[in-house]
């Protein structure tokens, strides 16, 4: 089951959001059904008196029958502007708790900037040697905030955590800011909600939300360039890859590959799907990815890159090998 | 001048309010019900069309991974299908209805400007054939509706599509200006003698606030869409371009500034249609006028207050957002008020189910329900969640079809008569509604659910695992239930205009003017214009019942009236018919199509405009028209 939901909190944002939710949909809900009470009620039923009045001839009910309407009309329009006024008092309120003010000082600084059709994620630190580059899946510790610093290097995205916050575009040329935080482990989905073009439907990332000692480790793994290959045939992988047109959009910490047009691919093995969330991270969709990149993503910004046969398998080993 | 039989002065007048016969007749007809039919006429075929976009949509997304449209199809179809809808579609059809219908309620004969209303339709359909023209040479806007730069400015949609998307809006704009223009000022002075402002019926405020709006949000596409869009777009202005110090959530707001008016431009002149539909059917006056117009007019006006909500996600701050929600809850106090005065009506009425108050109490469900989501909607946080997904998708097709569609449908069952003289069949009117009624929330409500669950609009194609494949293909039967309401509709239309019963001049018993002249009425609606001494004329007793006497009928005269108490004024001429507005709106319309390639063309369009205007405006006396 993929967590993508709005109704299935696993944060303090979005819980808090989904309670507001259930209100709203229990007594709006209940309007509802007097509403449609009232209109079916003609239908079966008359108001008293009515029969009496010779409607076909003076086409207005009895000053008595309209003031009583006029009444009941008036209460009604005043209980609904009280609703209404208590909706928006709720409605802010929650919206000051949820996002008001500043987030608190240990909160995890994470810039997300979105391109078509995929995500890049950078994680700020005061010590910029634990500045972390990467893509499309990003790992998070419960119990601390995040914030988000969102732009974007094209056109309109928008970034949505369903489970965890509401959605805050990406726009070029501005910084947005949103925070939240985790509450639960586990793997939760988003996609850009923002049209961005040709792929927008398959520009998903995935957040991986776990202890902060998992956190710590993941980031200290990340944070280390690619392995070294260890063999011959990831050395040849390597050298393909570095011989080939990926260098120019790709990047591989510890190899001369330092382009940003695309995702990182320093730790790509540790990541569960390829193409922003388009097919699962296996051997073979990495193959037929790169084979044809156009095929199960068609239009996005990977150029075909001409291998030959033989060169396949060690690119491919070599790529697996960058846990 | 010797005293005429009522004959000769039928006879007169007939000749009078004609014009020539051939072709070229055909494209100078200036009488209102003739545009008012081809306005309603036109955009019930783009509702086709756009229905069966909708369609392909729902067919591609009925199941997970489908492969029946690719991405760049799927974009470009839901494009032109919100394009379609609301350029094409919905504003068209209302500014139709209230061209046929408003000077008949006022008790006038035609709109207080025949030849802009005729070039005003023009327009539009050079507008709509320019866009599908486009279309079928491959040049087709990909952007959505609202085409957000930079992704549909020139580095991200390369091609003429986008500036198609833009130069059509120019087209349709300016008919609804056309339009709106008219209706003010036909409504403000045409109205028969006696007809105060307390006595309009309520479909004519209705058109009467929608005018005004149309005449303050439409200026605000054009900047968008025309100014800032295609000229970033062909020149190289940068409007929008943050490289060059541009902005793109400038266009957001302009763009949103004119499109939440937008909605209820659509729906309003269609709350005014249940309120004719009500009164006719509950032989009772509204309940409430005073209060319907106020709320009418207080909709109009907190409209344009309210734009930012299509913004909550681009992180506006907080003070600004908390009026912004404040300002879209309002509506609900607004659209309250309507709700009780219509249940009002209805609980204290006899009532008639006729198909078309099928159409109104299915109005009422589903408004009502969208009304709610809405409130929901104006929540900032909750906003951030269900904005640009499904959920939202509902929830406008909820408002946008329940609260215009079904009114629209109940107003063309009820007026039909009017329009062709013989009724729509009942029994197929209330099979239509049933299926129509069904269909639409077999559709539409399982995209609440589909939109909570986290999928996002516009996408072409989704994977089996997220689980929307269910309610998804739930939504595509929807569909194709509605796409079998519609043949219905059409199917009686088709058989009723040949064979339906013949309907009297008031066949629903109802009491404003316009069931007053045959149906259909003669093109001079009116063989003497009626003066009125109450709300419900046709409910009045015959011996309250006056008309205006003395006008000439050998030229188009029309009477004039003060905007307060409707106090007759002077007579004022009409101009004839003339093929000049045809010719004027062919001008521009060359030009501005031209200008999608060449920008110089601007100039042809000019030119050629100018030359059109010259002849529609050679002077003339007013004794030499000649029918």
């Amino acid at each position: 089951m993929i967590h993508q939901s709005a109704i299935d909190a696993a944060g303090r944002q979005a819980a808090q959001i989904q309670g507001l939710f259930w209100f709203f949909i229990v007594l709006l809900g209940g309007i509802f059904l007097i509403v449609v009470a009232l209109m079916l009620g003609p239908l079966f039923c008359r108001h008293r008196g009515l029969d009496r009045e010779p409607l076909e001839q003076t086409h207005t009910p009895s000053i008595e029958t309209e003031r009583k309407l006029t009444h009941r009309v008036g209460w009604a329009t005043g209980l609904t502007v009280l609703i209404l006024l208590g909706l928006v008092v709720l409605s802010v309120s929650t919206g000051r708790s949820i996002s008001g003010g500043n987030p608190p000082a240990n909160a995890l600084t994470v810039e997300i900037v979105g391109n078509q059709w995929w995500w890049y994620i950078r994680y700020l630190n005061e010590d910029a040697s634990r500045v972390l580059v990467t893509a499309n899946e990003m790992h998070i510790p419960i119990g601390r905030p995040i914030v988000i610093r969102g732009s974007s290097h094209d056109v309109i995205h928008s970034f949505w955590i369903p489970n965890l916050h509401g959605k805050r575009d990406l726009i070029p040329s501005h910084t947005t800011t949103e925070w939240f935080q985790a509450d639960h482990e586990g793997r939760y989905r988003g996609q850009c909600a923002e049209f961005c073009g040709l792929q927008h439907a398959h520009m998903a990332l995935w957040v991986v939300a776990e202890t902060p000692a998992q956190f710590d480790s993941w980031m200290d793994l990340q944070l280390r360039p690619a392995p070294a290959p260890s063999d011959a045939v990831k050395q040849k992988g390597q050298r393909i890859f570095l011989d080939h047109a990926c260098v120019l959009c790709h990047a591989i910490r510890g190899t001369t590959a330092a382009a940003e047009q695309a995702p990182d691919l320093t730790h790509l093995a540790s990541r569960s799907t390829i193409g922003a969330g388009t097919l699962p991270n296996t051997r073979g969709n990495l193959a037929d990815w790169i084979a044809d990149p156009q095929n199960s993503k068609p239009g996005n910004h990977m150029a075909t890159v001409a291998l030959s046969r033989e060169d396949m398998p060690p690119l491919l080993t070599y790529l697996e090998s960058l846990k | 001048m010797i005293a005429r039989t009522m004959e000769e002065t039928r006879d007169v007048l007939s000749r009078t309010w004609s014009s020539r016969g051939g072709l070229a007749g055909w494209f100078s007809i200036t009488t209102h019900q003739e545009i008012g039919k081809r306005y309603i006429t036109t955009a019930f075929i783009f509702l086709l069309i756009g229905g069966i976009e909708a369609l392909l949509m729902r067919l591609q997304l009925a199941r997970p991974d489908n492969t029946l449209l690719s991405a760049q199809r799927y974009n470009q179809i839901f494009t032109l299908h919100g394009t379609t809808m609301m350029f094409l579609f919905a504003v068209p059809v209302m500014e139709g209805m209230g061209v046929y219908l408003v000077p008949l309620m006022l008790g006038t004969r035609n709109v207080a400007f025949p030849r802009l209303n005729a070039f005003g339709y023009w327009m539009y359909l050079m507008g709509g054939l320019f866009l599908y023209a486009g279309t079928f040479s491959n040049s087709i806007p990909d952007a959505g509706w609202f085409s957000y730069p930079p992704l549909s400015g020139p580095q991200f949609s390369p091609g003429k599509g986008l500036d198609v998307w833009g130069q059509m809006i120019t087209y349709t704009e300016i008919s609804a200006m056309c339009v709106a223009v008219e209706l003010i000022v036909t409504i403000f002075k045409m109205r028969a003698p006696g007809m105060s402002l307390h006595r309009i019926p309520m479909f004519c405020w209705a058109m009467l606030v929608q005018s005004f709006m149309v005449l303050f949000a439409m200026p605000a596409v054009m900047l968008a869409s025309t100014v800032m869009l295609v000229n970033d777009r062909t020149i190289g202005t940068h409007f929008m371009n943050p490289a060059e110090g541009g902005d793109p959530l400038l266009y957001q707001h302009v763009f949103w500034f004119f499109g939440h008016p937008e909605v209820y431009i659509i729906f309003i002149p269609a709350l005014g249609m249940v309120s004719s539909i009500l009164e006719a059917n509950t032989q009772r006056g509204i309940f409430g006028y005073s209060a319907m117009v106020l709320s009418l007019v207080a909709n109009g006006f907190i409209a344009f207050g309210l734009w930012v909500h299509h913004m909550f996600a681009t992180g506006l701050p907080q003070i600004g957002e908390a009026y912004f929600t404040t300002a879209s809850m309002m509506i609900g106090i607004t659209s309250g008020v309507q709700i009780f005065c219509w249940l009002a009506t209805l609980w204290t009425g006899r009532l008639r189910l006729t198909a078309a108050m099928h159409f109104v109490f299915g109005f009422i469900f589903i408004f009502v329900l969208g009304g709610l989501t809405g409130i929901m909607l104006a929540s900032i946080p909750f906003d951030l969640q269900a904005h640009d997904t499904f959920f939202v998708v509902a929830h406008f097709h909820y408002v946008l079809i329940g609260g215009a569609l079904f009114p629209l449908f109940g107003g063309f069952h009820y007026w039909f008569p009017k329009f062709n003289g013989r009724l729509l069949d009942e029994k197929l009117g209330k099979l239509t509604f049933w299926t129509l009624f069904l269909g639409f929330n077999l559709t539409f409500f399982p995209m609440h659910v589909l939109g909570l669950n986290g999928m996002t609009r516009r996408i072409y194609t989704y994977p089996a695992e997220m689980g929307w494949g269910p309610a998804n293909l739930l939504a595509t039967i929807g569909a194709l239930v509605i796409a079998l309401g519609g043949i219905f509709f059409i199917v009686n239309v088709l058989r009723s205009r040949q064979s339906g019963a013949v309907s009297d001049n008031n066949p629903w018993k109802a009491g404003t003017l316009e069931w007053e002249p045959a149906s259909p009425p003669e093109k001079y609606n009116f063989e003497l214009q009626p003066v009125v001494t109450g709300r419900y004329p046709l409910w009045e007793a015959p011996e309250k019942r006056a008309a205006v006497t003395g006008m000439r009928e050998d030229r188009r005269e029309v009477i004039v009236t003060s905007v307060m108490d409707g106090v007759p004024q002077f007579r004022m001429v009409l101009p004839g018919s003339s093929i000049w507005p045809f010719l004027t709106a062919l001008g521009f319309g060359i030009g501005l199509a031209g200008s999608v390639v060449w920008f110089s063309w601007y100039f042809v369009a000019s030119a050629l405009g100018m030359f059109g205007l010259i002849g529609w405006f050679w002077p003339y006396e007013p004794g030499e028209i000649e029918p």
